[in-house]
């Protein structure tokens, strides 16, 4: 165990600059520092304000994770970074931060996809990941639906957003209701005391026609329009607006449209294993669903603790110490930070 | 003492690396490339390639320095970020410098100069030096128009840097050939005292001169007509 090579992850692709050390599954360290405040009063996520907060943050927080895992940089085997997809000036503060951390230590560096570090932390918590697994990725950026047959060498996208990003749809309806930036963590909180049933807002892309086409494929955008209706006829006829009514309507709309169509991706491709990632994993709602109704189905939801669903440096070490095991060649020294990185691209 | 210089405030993604001795700055291997577009992948291997052509490794270096800027920020924080990592690993003193200063310093040859990087949106970084290559005003950002103005009122009789070739025009100033872009064997000699001195390093912040481009959420529009 202790000679499993010692991997350093480093995360910088929207607003959150991670730096996480792995031994083989092992975690030791998981440094983060966040602008998240810094954009509140923008409600979203300012791509200069966070490339600026990346570039003051990656020596201290680099610091901190050293320091936790009671290592040095001379000790680690090679370094990992995300080279996408996420905001290109962001990610291209980690990737040249990656390469001037290589350079100076002599070690290879592994430019990885971040939707893959997405599901490749969760065997941080639960071990190695039985393959094929289908993957459900849910944050502020990203709504995917994946099938993972083999994380080192590619995985396959089966469906994906084709408008808002479900992290999207809970800020914007946090918006609505008066609740704070990020939205996932107070709509959680407000639903909690609210009647899940007491509104029935639309479930995107479910009609049979809907189906056809987007089989795995979600929409966000019409279920935010429906609740902003909503609540404004409230509005206007002078009625106040029942927030926590409003929030486990809205909440249990998009974990039921997330988990049915995770769901039946593993049933029809015969897989037994679901991983949940991303910001939204965090959802309580999401999490609790997910496993009622795999339990029907005998599948077997693994979902990692909060603090690893969202962007963090861990996920990254994760699935460097992945490839590292797998025997995947390093990538080149100039390696770029690509915004659009495809799913299909594991690492550069 | 061997020490690495990287500058990427312009579109010239520049690594050097310099012997530094009690009696002046010596390069010793120098790669540079002008791509606007790609100095994150540009840079690294520069920099893996001037310690090879030196046939020196990183735990050789003694010190780093950096162009700060201004310039466009996306270019220029790679060249930062390269430096402090770097700095970070091996245990040694990171130093900025003004990137304008290795414009105009060697390019004040007794009479002031204005020197003057692309600012992109039409406007220039730019300042001011005196015939000995002290920075008299700047660094600042404006339009060609204003930074002509400014530097013919200090005095400047000729105008140097890629943003003054760019506007040479509105400058009304006479355009010198070279230097074109930040030298790197200036960056270390405006570096140099520290270096011998084994100054304590600093923290490199790069001269943005702009705020960023950030709009405020505003009141939603309403969907209902
Ligand atoms: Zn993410």
């Amino acid at each position: 165990m202790a000679d499993e090579p010692l991997i350093l992850g480093i995360e910088t692709s929207c607003d959150e600059t991670g730096v996480g050390i792995v031994r083989g599954h092992t975690l030791l360290a998981d440094a983060l520092a966040s602008s998240v405040e810094e954009h509140a009063r923008f409600g979203g996520v300012v791509p200069e304000v966070a490339s600026r907060a990346h570039l003051e943050a990656i020596v201290p927080t680099m610091q901190r994770a050293l320091t936790e895992a009671g290592v040095t940089l001379a000790d680690i085997d090679a370094i990992a970074v995300t080279s996408g997809p996420g905001l290109a000036g962001a990610l291209l503060v980690g990737v040249a931060a990656a390469k001037g951390y290589a350079l100076a230590a002599e070690k290879p560096v592994y430019g990885v996809n971040h939707l893959a570090a997405h599901v490749a932390v969760d065997t941080l918590e639960h071990g190695p990941l039985p393959e094929p697994a289908i993957a459900l990725l849910v944050s502020g950026g990203h709504s995917s639906l994946l099938l993972v047959d083999d994380l080192a060498r590619g995985v396959t996208p089966l469906g994906a957003t084709i408008d808002d990003a479900a992290g999207e749809a809970f800020d914007k309806v946090a918006r609505l209701l008066g609740l704070p930036f990020p939205g996932g963590p107070p709509i959680d909180r407000e639903a909690r005391a609210g009647d899940a049933a007491s509104i029935a807002f639309p479930r995107g892309l479910t009609a049979a026609k809907d189906l056809a086409a987007h089989r795995y494929d979600f929409s966000f955008s019409g279920l935010k329009t429906a609740v902003a209706r909503w609540v404004e006829a409230r509005q206007r006829a002078g009625e106040p607006v029942p927030v926590a009514d409003v929030a486990a309507s809205f909440q249990e709309a998009v974990c039921d449209v997330l988990t049915s169509k995770a769901l039946a991706a593993c049933r029809a491709q015969g897989i037994e294993t679901l991983v949940i990632g991303g910001g939204v994993a965090a959802n309580s709602r999401l999490r609790a669903l997910a496993e009622q109704r795999a339990e029907k189905y005998g599948i077997r939801v693994r979902v990692p603790r909060p603090k690893l669903c969202t962007d963090n440096g861990a996920m990254v070490a994760a699935l460097g110490s992945h490839l590292v095991a797998a025997g995947v060649a390093p990538s080149r020294l100039d390696l770029p930070a690509d915004s659009a990185l495809p799913l299909t691209t594991v690492s550069v | 003492m061997l020490v690495l210089v990287v500058d990427s405030s312009t579109p010239a993604v520049t690594a050097a690396l310099v012997e530094v001795s009690a009696d002046g700055v010596a390069s010793r291997a120098h790669r540079c490339t002008v791509d606007a577009r790609a100095h994150g992948e540009l840079l690294a291997p520069q920099v893996d390639a001037v310690l090879a052509d030196a046939d020196a490794r990183p735990r050789d270096l003694t010190a780093i320095v950096a162009g700060l800027g201004p310039g466009p920020f996306t270019g220029l924080r790679v060249g930062l970020v390269t430096a402090a990592t770097m700095g970070q690993v091996l245990g040694i003193p990171t130093y900025g410098v003004c990137s304008l200063d290795a414009i105009g310093y060697p390019a004040a040859a007794g009479e002031p100069v204005l020197a003057a990087s692309d600012a992109r949106r039409k406007e220039l970084y730019w300042a001011v030096y005196d015939g000995a290559g002290q920075r008299l005003v700047g660094p600042e950002v404006s339009t060609p128009a204003v930074a002509g103005a400014r530097a013919r009122e200090l005095g400047a009789l000729v105008a140097v840097g890629d943003g003054a070739h760019r506007y040479a025009e509105v400058l009304d100033l006479p355009v010198r050939v070279e230097p074109r872009y930040p030298d790197a064997t200036v960056l270390a000699m405006l570096a140099a005292e520290r270096i011998r001195a084994g100054a304590p390093g600093e923290r490199l912040t790069p001269l943005y001169l702009r705020r960023p481009d950030a709009v405020a959420a505003t009141g939603r529009k309403p969907v209902l007509p």
